[in-house]
């Protein structure tokens, strides 16, 4: 059964694209890691899905129907932004009135206990530790008892200890046959809590993937060097010439400089980095109709208001 | 509970954990009675009590065109405000939760007026009147929520505080809520009518003493009504459009 679906959505601010053509099908039981960038579009579709925002042309569906609709979404468990608590509402008071809009709430002990906040329950919001208050918004998703838990970065700025609390809670709630749909920029955060990941980069999937099968691309590196000419080298997927250096992007960065060294030209300012997953996605999309300028930069100012 | 009064209840918990908001929209109108109406209105019972009743009005205006005003403003800037359009209610109980607590806070706002007019001035009420002049102040509160709401909805929080500030007391001023009835500068009383505190006062007047009020102020009050219900649901609506379509 698919609770949530994207069905060739595209979203248009203004002048800019920040969602072109994506299709996603969450379905009941799944935990769908939504990887990219800032600014690649991951705020802007899971807006379009808990129903902020409606789509410029295509479709969204919440457990079947418009998320717009108030009965849609009584199933759902969204995260507020950390910074979003009201400061001058107690941690209790926060919990019941989220719950007084839900049939069947999970009581407030209990929901405090299981995210390590029951000894905050009086305090005021405002009075939180960045990573409490992270707590707070993550257990406010899980309030209604939801099939569909929809987080939104959830771990961004929170310590190693605290995460790891917050994956435990998502873990559990998974395995009781619960459905999650995260976004992160940490390929970390997906690895750990996803099968599945659907990768974005400038408002559209690169990729829909297990999580073993985006690892591997992950681990495309680029090699960087300053030389006139270089001949055709075998395992480059993508060539760049930026300012007089020269990027190769390869999944196998020792061979390439085996291959290059053999090939007896002169280079100097020998660079290998790994790359990041737009640039890594970027190589393997665009693999074919390479040598073209930096695609990379100029696509990201062009994307960067969809994260707002 | 239903969940407007749920609404309701976190909204005042919100503005009485921080008690300045209401003190504030309280402090000119208890300090205009302390400083001109005591010292020269106050024992003459029929001046004092229209004055208490300008009093109230200059209250109700204040206090909704700040709690609208720079209230709805700052709650549009807080990520709060989208979180809780992601739960399973549509917008009603919240607007009504908001005007209920909005009324509320008003009320509490007369409170210091109330209490100096009955104890330091000659103004004498009946209880049929008192009961009259509640529910007017609820009719009055019309024009001013609608007037808060606008300005709430249409700008930045920073800018609604200033234009909040810049339009309560000129309307205070010239629609005679400073002076008794028919004893405003001439100038005032030729504005006053097209103003939407003059027809307000008129009702609070006619509904505490023997007033009779000038038709003219009441077509005006309820044009204002109309152009500012209007004004609302237009910045509503492209607020809206532009954070949620």
């Amino acid at each position: 059964m698919t609770l949530a679906r994207a069905d060739r959505v595209s979203r248009r601010y203004g002048s800019t694209l920040a969602l072109n053509q994506v299709d996603l099908d969450v379905r009941a039981g799944e935990v769908v890691g939504l990887l990219g960038p800032n600014g690649a579009g991951k705020s802007t579709l899971i807006n379009l899905l808990v129903g902020l925002r409606r789509p410029t042309s295509g479709r969204v569906e919440l457990f079947g129907g418009d998320p717009r609709d108030p009965t849609r979404r009584r199933r759902l468990g969204v995260t507020p932004q950390e910074t979003g608590l009201p400061g001058t509402l107690r941690v209790g008071e926060v919990v019941d009135f989220v719950s007084a809009h839900y049939p069947d709430p999970i009581p407030r002990g209990e929901l405090l206990d299981r995210f390590g906040l029951g000894e905050l329950v009086r305090r005021q919001t405002g009075g939180l530790s960045g990573g409490q208050k992270r707590r707070l918004a993550v257990a406010l998703a899980f309030v209604g008892r939801p099939g569909l838990v929809v987080l939104d970065e959830p771990t961004t700025g929170l310590d190693v200890e605290a995460r790891h609390a917050l994956w435990e809670a998502i873990r559990t709630f998974h395995a009781d046959g619960g459905t999650v749909l995260l976004s992160s920029h940490y390929l970390e955060e997906v690895e750990a809590l996803a099968q599945r990941v659907v990768v974005i980069g400038h408002g559209r999937v690169l990729a829909d993937d297990s999580v073993d099968a985006i690892r591997a691309v992950v681990g495309v590196r680029r090699v960087s060097l300053t030389a006139d000419d270089l001949p055709p080298l075998p395992g480059v997927i993508r060539t760049e010439r930026v300012d007089g250096r020269t990027h190769l992007l390869t999944s196998d960065a020792d061979q390439l400089v085996r291959d290059l060294v053999t090939s007896g030209i002169e280079f100097r300012d020998l660079e290998v980095r790994p790359t990041s997953l737009e640039e890594a996605f970027l190589a393997i999309t665009t693999a074919g109709t390479a040598d073209t300028a930096d695609t990379a930069d100029t696509a990201d100012t062009a994307a960067a208001p969809a994260s707002a | 509970m239903p969940l407007a009064l749920t609404h309701a209840r976190y909204q005042l918990l919100e503005t009485v954990r921080i008690p300045i908001a209401i003190f504030g929209s309280a402090f000119f109108p208890a300090a205009a009675m302390l400083f001109f109406v005591v010292p020269f209105g106050g024992k003459d019972p029929v001046g004092a009590t229209f004055a208490t009743a300008s009093m109230v009005t200059f209250s109700v205006m204040s206090a909704n065109i700040f709690q609208y005003g720079i209230g709805v403003a700052e709650d549009r800037a807080q990520p709060w405000d989208p979180f809780t359009r992601t739960l399973p209610a549509g917008p009603a109980p919240r607007f009504a939760g908001r005007i209920s607590a909005g009324l509320v806070i008003t009320y509490l706002s007369l409170i210091p007026v109330v209490v100096i007019a009955a104890t330091l001035t000659e103004a004498r009420i009946a209880p049929g009147a008192f009961l009259l002049a509640l529910a007017t102040v609820g009719l009055i509160s019309v024009p001013f929520t609608l007037m808060g709401l606008s300005i709430g909805y249409a700008l930045p929080s920073k800018a609604a505080i200033v234009v909040a500030q810049l339009v309560f007391f000129p309307l205070a001023f010239g629609g005679g809520l400073l002076s008794a009835p028919g004893a405003a500068p001439g100038f005032i009383e030729s504005i006053a009518p097209y103003l939407p505190t003059r027809g307000a006062v008129e009702l609070m007047w006619a509904a505490v003493g023997d007033h009779s009020v000038n038709p003219w102020s009441l077509v005006m009050l309820g044009v204002w009504v109309v152009v500012l219900a209007a004004l609302a649901a237009w910045a509503y609506r492209r607020d809206e459009g532009r954070r949620f379509s």
